[in-house]
């Protein structure tokens, strides 16, 4: 494969299938490698479709400053476009994100401006409109509620997933900004008759939910519940004990956030098995194990691994 | 047997610093009720007269009532209810 640019490289990524995980022939389980793509993320693509669309759109002339919330993939996918585009990156991000997340941004070029622990990524939104505010030509591309987003999904990875596996029944993926499961869930939903579009949330320690009140809760602007079928909420346990697995047997080094992914996908691999029905169910591979070295996900026992991560955000 | 109900951080001046407590009934509605008895105020941050509250996720064994049945979903004893603030990920 030859390309002109890095950029022009993104996408186009393997789906590979998983013989040992799966429960049978005929109920198969399938990785999206999205760490395939030029910073190591499936933020690749919405981030260049977001800087695209605003180019287009006249927001973005050279020379312009980005602002944007971020737990690091989409910041550092910004800050690789933005780099090569020439625009100042500005991040906002949660301080309890790893360390290997802020060198990235930083070898990017990025700044960073950290937001409360407490809180997660709502405080790092809500610093950001803050700062948007304050600083009104700099542009914020906004994940949560930019369409572009979703539409990286919807015309790139949803029809990779369709013409590599036509016979798809299942696609599942981790559920922060929705946009992956937005794109893709209504491409597939517009030709697959009965397919099921399947969330796995991250459910964190209780830092990460320290809301002032509960009416101060977020919901991403991208979000439609009519394109999902179900959601599950997965904690840090089943995540690493997911993520391990698909090391251990099938040998993909996965961030913790596809152990998320994998344990609703094999929950439905299982549902199909008990109803006797066929199933090939794809899920995403968000990202490579690297940037989460250092909060100790690998090592020791799955206990020692679980009070690690507790208070970090991991997807 | 009863149903083990997990409380968010930002509910548990309702109980009394409980980070789960218990309760009873056939559907989710009935048991958000059966708590509301001895923790008073509880069912009136969790839902109103529209349903779910917005920023208050339900999950059921792990799977989010709103796609089930909502207040309507049957539970039986043995069930784990988890009740989260919707926060934002990404």
């Amino acid at each position: 494969m030859r390309f002109d640019s890095l950029l022009d490289s993104l996408g186009r990524t393997p789906l590979v299938g998983l013989p040992r995980l799966s429960p049978s022939a005929d109920v198969r389980i399938w990785a999206k490698l999205e760490d395939r793509n030029p910073t190591g993320s499936v933020k690749d693509r919405p981030a260049f479709y977001m800087i695209e669309k605003a180019e287009k759109d006249g927001l973005l002339t050279p020379g312009c400053t980005i602002l944007e919330p971020t737990s690091g993939n989409t910041g550092i996918s910004l800050a690789m476009v933005a780099k090569l585009r020439g625009y100042r990156m500005v991040c906002v991000m949660p301080e309890n994100t790893s360390s290997e997340r802020r060198q990235l941004l930083e070898m990017w070029g990025a700044e960073i401006i950290s937001s409360p622990a407490a809180g997660g990524s709502n405080e790092a939104v809500r610093v950001a409109k803050r700062l948007s505010a304050e600083n009104p030509d700099w542009v914020m591309l906004y994940q949560y509620g930019n369409e572009a987003n979703a539409l990286a999904h919807y015309e790139t990875t949803g029809p990779e997933i369709l013409a590599d596996l036509p016979t798809v029944t299942h696609f599942v993926a981790g559920l922060g900004t929705t946009g992956t499961l937005m794109g893709v869930g209504r491409y597939l939903r517009e030709r697959v008759p009965d397919v099921k579009v399947v969330a796995a949330e991250p459910r964190y320690g209780e830092l990460v939910y320290g809301l002032r009140n509960i009416d101060e809760g977020f919901i991403p602007e991208l979000y439609d519940d009519s394109v999902l079928t179900t959601r599950f909420s997965v904690g840090s346990r089943d995540a690493l004990r997911r993520t391990r697995e698909l090391l251990e047997r099938e040998g993909i080094f996965a961030g913790v956030s596809t152990g998320g992914a994998l344990h609703a996908a094999i929950g439905m691999a299982n549902k199909a098995v008990k109803a006797g029905e066929r199933a090939d169910i794809v899920f995403i591979v968000a990202d490579g194990g690297w940037k989460y070295l250092s909060t100790g996900a690998y090592g020791g026992t799955l206990d020692e691994a679980e009070a690690r991560l507790e208070g970090q955000l991991w997807a | 047997m009863a149903i083990e109900v997990r409380i968010p951080t930002i509910l548990r001046n309702l109980t009394g610093g409980d980070k789960a407590v218990e309760g009873k009934g056939g559907t989710l509605g009935e048991l958000f009720a059966d708590l509301d008895v001895r923790h008073p105020g509880l069912r009136d941050r969790l839902v109103d007269d529209k349903g779910l509250r917005k920023f208050v996720n339900v999950y059921l064994n792990d799977e989010d009532v709103r796609f089930l049945a909502g207040l309507e979903t049957e539970v039986a004893d043995g069930d784990n209810v988890t009740i989260l603030p919707a926060v934002a990920g990404g």
